[in-house]
């Protein structure tokens, strides 16, 4: 028997009821939750790199990240509010405060945030009231990062099976990707000689990325089916092949704060970013998939019962033999 | 409505919880109500699937028939809050030797002069004739599960536990924001496409409020949806169970009776006669919100990493000290 010709693990046999889906496939939108979970992870990773830029001055930077992290409040709010079933009744979320619902608890680091970043960045840009500007922009910077990975538990607090049992890395995941992102975003828009900053936060952020998301994939065991084929696999390796672009042209870039290849440090910034958002619709659209196929629901379901039941089997001989030899 | 701290406490989130009620908010509340569904007696007749959309002026949902079986509304969704499983299962033919039968001289759907025949004992699961055929139907519904992942991830408090313990949404508060679909565990609740929200069973509050059955229960000619106190129910069903023990149905075995399963026991739970995979049911459903404080911690942790992150990326430069201009 050659290496190759047999799969590690046994093709899982289940039953099911006409093999029609056991969960609800969910009924957010594409693409407006992907985008909104990318977003959010820019404009996060932006108000970070704003609040560093306004310390250290770099000016040039300074103003791209904060009309980054204000025009993302903008846009995510706007594909949040569009993707509701009845978007006038937006409002209603913030009817209660609910520590169960990260849902709820998104929105109460969205709206902070949002307007924390619009007056940072309207006072930057109008230069009206700018102590003000700034304590705006350390309230953004201290939004941002929650704002970023937030969206982790959105996801893992489902009953979707690749997105439930991720939930230890994908927080990870998606900070990692949102430093990418913001970092890429940041090398794209902001003169280059102040990029420094931008190119080291992508860069950890890219390889937290690709390192967590693979290590993700290792756990999931069967569950990581869904991340590795169809239009999810595809979206994946997209993914990957930009985000490792990103990096090989971001060391091309590098030295002399890219002012020898400023095109390559853009392309590289532009690689990150896209990497981000295809991972972002990679994780939905995995999501999907195993919504829609009883097997992802069934046989973990199933392997957890039987765990269970032989635990309380070799407990019960344990005590067994004990009473014996007692 | 309940304090934060109320929100957090464990049994809030998950296992045992003996006042579902009580735990939301209600005092001085009746007892819990729920459904105990004995499947062994269902005829797929779907009185209940007519009577909850009269009733509760439920709008069709196409009609889609998958040409897979008898059953032409295949799952629950947002206008269907109660569904009959047609379960057709082909035997595995002869393979076994045929169980000891009771002659119930009846017609079939064999070729004429071959007897029907039934398992020993009051299975309904019909083998007939020699088509090879075991026929299960069995009315799903809501769970109002104990620990009920839909209501916890409303992010606008239109999903609610009511004084029966039942789960209920709102019409006039829900959003649409649809966080509750892929939350559910059993895949029951969904939005309703043209609407934007989101529906499911209310356990006919409006009737429970009158002290009146829900309109499903009613509507069941064989008694096999039964309506009842939770408690009350609990100690039917496990009488059921032994019943059809006693009388060689071996197969029978409740589903959701058990308070200490993964959603803390449901409200509605069932009499199955095979794997509840099979009737399209999770095998062993868990509540999302077990893992919340697990997922709170990383998504904590994430966060301060890349406030590290962001925070590095400017180790080495000049501190400029700027604080306005
Ligand atoms: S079965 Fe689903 S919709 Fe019904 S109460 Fe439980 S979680 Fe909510
Ligand atoms: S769709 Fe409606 S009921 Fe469901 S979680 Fe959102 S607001 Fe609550
Ligand atoms: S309890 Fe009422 S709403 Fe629920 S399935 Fe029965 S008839 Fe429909």
């Amino acid at each position: 028997m050659s290496r190759g010709e047999q799969s590690m693990v046994p093709e899982p046999t289940f039953e099911s009821y006409y093999g029609r889906p056991i969960l609800k496939e969910p009924t957010w939108k594409t693409p407006d939750v992907p985008i909104y979970l990318w977003i959010g992870g820019v404009a996060g990773g932006s108000a970070l790199l704003a609040e560093g830029a306004a310390l250290s001055g770099l000016p040039g930077l300074e103003r791209v990240t904060r009309l980054t992290a204000a025009g993302g409040a903008v846009v995510g709010t706007v594909a949040l509010v569009h993707d509701l079933g009845r978007p006038e009744r937006f409002l209603n979320m913030l009817r209660v405060f609910k520590p169960t619902s990260p849902l709820s608890v998104g929105s109460y680091i969205l709206a902070p945030f949002s307007s924390f970043a619009g007056a940072a960045a309207a006072s930057h840009v109008t230069g009206v009231a700018p102590r003000l500007g700034r304590l705006a922009g350390l309230g953004a910077a201290v939004f941002g990062p929650p704002l970023a990975t937030y969206t982790a538990a959105l996801f893992a607090n489902t009953a979707i099976p690749v997105w439930h049992e991720a939930h230890r890395e994908l927080p990870f995941v998606f900070g990692g990707s949102a430093a990418a992102a913001a970092g890429g975003t940041a090398m794209l828009l902001a003169p280059v000689a102040e990029t420094g900053p931008a190119v080291r936060m992508a860069a950890v952020g890219a390889v937290a990325e690709l390192g967590v998301s693979h290590r993700m994939e290792q756990r999931l065991g069967m569950l990581a089916e869904p991340y590795g084929k169809g239009l999810a696999g595809r979206l994946m390796r997209l993914s990957r092949a930009l985000t490792v672009a990103g990096l090989g042209l971001s060391a091309v870039s590098a030295g002399a704060s890219g002012r020898g290849r400023p095109w390559a440090r853009r392309l590289a910034g532009a690689s990150y970013s896209a990497g981000s958002l295809a991972l972002r619709f990679a994780v939905f659209e995995a999501g999907r998939e195993s919504a829609r196929d009883p097997k992802y629901v069934v046989v973990p379901q199933r392997e957890r019962i039987r765990a269970r039941e032989e635990a309380a089997r070799s407990a019960a001989s344990e005590t067994g033999s004990g009473t014996l030899s007692g | 409505m309940s304090r934060l701290s109320e929100f957090l406490s464990p049994e809030s989130l998950w296992g045992r919880l003996d006042d579902v009620s009580g735990d939301a908010g209600h005092e001085d509340h009746p007892p819990r109500m729920g459904f105990f569904t004995d499947t062994s007696v269902c005829i797929g007749c779907k009185a209940c699937e007519v009577a909850c959309k009269e009733w509760n002026e439920v709008p069709d949902d196409g009609y889609q028939l998958t040409g897979m079986s008898y059953d032409n509304t295949q799952q629950l969704g947002a206008s269907t809050w109660r569904h009959v499983a047609f379960v057709e299962k082909t035997l595995p033919s002869r393979a076994k030797p045929a169980p000891e039968v009771t002659d119930l001289g009846m017609p079939g759907s064999g070729p004429p002069g071959r007897e029907v025949t039934l398992p020993h004992g009051e299975d309904q699961a019909t083998e007939s004739g020699d088509s090879g055929l075991r026929w299960l139907m069995s009315s799903d519904v809501c769970k109002h599960c104990t620990h009920a992942a839909c209501l916890d991830v409303c992010p606008t408090g239109s999903l609610f536990r009511t004084e029966f313990g039942t789960v209920v949404v709102q019409e006039d508060i829900c959003n649409g924001c649809g966080y509750c679909v892929p939350a559910c565990p059993y895949g029951v609740i969904d939005q309703r496409k043209p609407d934007g929200r989101a529906f499911k069973c209310t356990l006919c509050y409006d009737r429970l409020k009158e002290g009146q059955t829900p309109a499903c229960a009613q509507a069941c000619p064989t008694e096999s949806i039964q309506y009842g106190e939770v408690d009350e129910l609990r100690v039917r069903a496990a009488a059921r169970v032994e019943e059809l023990h006693a009388k060689g149905v071996d197969v029978a075995r409740l589903y959701g009776a058990d308070p200490d399963d993964g959603v803390g026991g449901d409200g509605a739970f069932f009499l199955l006669l095979d794997e509840p995979e099979v009737y399209g049911l999770p095998p062993d459903p868990i509540v999302t919100t077990r893992d919340l404080g697990a997922m709170w911690r990383h998504v904590g942790a994430a966060a301060v990493a890349l406030a590290g992150v962001g925070a590095a990326s400017f180790l080495g430069r000049p501190f400029a000290g700027r604080w306005g201009r």
